[in-house]
């Protein structure tokens, strides 16, 4: 594994193996000294060209958690408002001495793009409306916690599947790891290019909810343009909106992920994202053990297995 | 060394351990990853059949910690699992072979972030020589004076299907 772009190709075994790095991870972090020597004199920059907290922070907490230097970059202080352009910024960078970049561009595909212009690994932090496949690392790590294992295990993804990079690269790795995936929109909200997806689809969440095991609630995206395809935020909280009489439909052990930042009272509703059932946290808390195991396969030495 | 040669080894050093530490109250054996493991086992089987008690038992992976991760090829990162606390215990690190010495060197830099031990001791099987850090064994199965150019094997029943030391020359294979 050259850099960690997408989930969309990798292997049953690939994502396994990932996985249970992350859960030894989770056990350094829980350690009085939560930290490893493995990348001493190794440095991550972290390129955000798009907001963010708790993607950019967790991997800059995992870095450090090996025991990596940071660089970061952020767009607003940077030479690129003075127009610099996004391949000299990064090879700017590059020859600063990162031996590992992590990206989180608005434009699909950038990542791509940067890959081919630096000889060291690049991760996809989020790319558009793309893919997030950390993201879709951590749900899957949080769900195989709860579970033990995703075979079999039902999971709706609910909301705004269509402008959602997170929903592209769960769908990947949770289908690929056995799960059966369900996504719950609208149409207006659905892919265009989903027809080739391991998924099915449904428009109505109250027929689908009772044989759920988990739920992957959405974020109502007003930046892209999310608030614009349905009528009102009142109407979407009447069909999608996890409220409390839909948690109280749920089986009794099924869970709720959300990726954060949540809209309480949207897509989810107060009591529910502060319910013990609610893994919203424990998704967090896994984000930084699965950028650890990203980190150390990209950087923890030479060749491949 | 032949499985009943590894056996007797694997004696004498948990009676060395106990006669050393007084007895088996405050020790807590860690395996080195891989092949310590099932040796820490069984000197934990050995102390059980002296003293008639077991002591606290635990696992060590290094991988985080070696100092040529850059230049060995890569390996699954193997569980790390540690008995409640190693605060003010003798830890008896166990491991199969003792080479340069770079291993222990790693283990004892993954321990000191674990606890504070009263003291680290260090049982092998084989010390077959060449150190490159000032590091010495406390118990030795079986001192193997060999050269560079050797390779010593050990193979553990538990994942090899059977106990044996060997010594092969690296050049001719």
């Amino acid at each position: 594994m050259k850099h960690f772009l997408t989930t969309q190709g990798l292997d049953r075994q690939e994502l396994e193996g990932l996985l249970a790095e992350a859960e030894e991870f989770v056990d350094v972090l829980g350690r009085p000294i939560p930290k490893v020597p493995a990348l001493r004199g190794k440095t991550v920059a972290t390129m955000f060209f798009e907001a963010s907290t708790r993607t950019r922070l967790s991997f800059e907490k995992a870095a450090k958690a090996l025991s990596a230097d940071t660089m970061s970059f952020s767009p607003g202080t940077s030479a690129l408002s003075k127009g610099e352009s996004l391949k000299d910024t990064v090879q700017t960078i590059r020859a600063m001495g990162a031996d590992l970049v992590v990206v989180r561009h608005k434009a699909t595909g950038a990542p791509w793009r940067i890959a081919s212009w630096v000889d060291v690994p690049v991760v996809n932090g989020g790319d558009g409306a793309h893919q997030h496949p950390t993201q879709a690392l951590l749900d899957s790590l949080t769900l195989l916690q709860r579970f033990g294992t995703l075979d079999g295990v039902r999971i709706g993804i609910v909301g705004d599947v269509r402008h959602s990079r997170v929903a592209r690269s769960d769908v990947f790795a949770f289908s690929t790891l056995g799960a059966e995936v369900t996504l719950v929109a609208p149409p207006t909200l659905l892919p265009v290019d989903s027809d080739g997806w391991p998924v099915q689809a449904a428009h109505d969440l109250d027929d689908v909810l009772p044989g759920l095991d988990a739920v992957y609630l959405l974020r109502v995206q007003a930046e892209r343009g999310g608030a614009s395809v349905f009528p009102s935020l009142p109407e979407y909280v009447r069909r999608f909106g996890m409220t409390r009489e839909r948690f109280a439909a749920l089986k009794p052990d099924a869970v709720v992920l959300h990726p954060g930042p949540m809209n309480r009272g949207v897509e989810i509703a107060d009591s529910v994202a502060d319910d013990p059932r609610s893994l919203v946290l424990d998704q967090v808390a896994n984000g930084v053990a699965v950028r650890m195991a990203v980190l150390f396969r990209l950087l923890g030495g030479e060749g491949d297995e | 060394m032949d499985s009943s040669d590894v056996r007797r080894a694997l004696r004498r050093i948990a009676h060395e351990i106990l006669e050393r530490n007084h007895g088996p109250d405050t020790i807590v054996l860690l395996g080195i990853h891989t092949r310590g493991v099932p040796l820490a086992q069984r000197i934990d089987g050995e102390l059980v059949d002296i003293e008639g008690q077991r002591v606290p038992i635990g696992k060590l992976d290094i991988g985080l910690y070696r100092d040529d991760l850059d230049s060995r090829p890569k390996t699954r990162i193997g569980v790390t699992s540690v008995p409640e606390s190693i605060n003010g215990r003798t830890v008896v690190l166990v491991d199969d072979v003792l080479y340069t010495g770079r291993t222990i060197r790693a283990a004892l830099d993954a321990v000191a972030d674990l606890g504070r031990p009263e003291r680290v001791q260090l049982a092998v099987l084989v010390d077959r020589g060449h150190r490159e850090l000032p590091i010495r064994p406390d118990y030795v199965g079986k001192n193997l004076p060999t050269s560079h150019d050797e390779r010593v094997t050990v193979r553990i029943e538990e994942l090899d299907g059977e106990d044996s030391v060997w010594i092969e020359d690296r050049s001719e294979s």
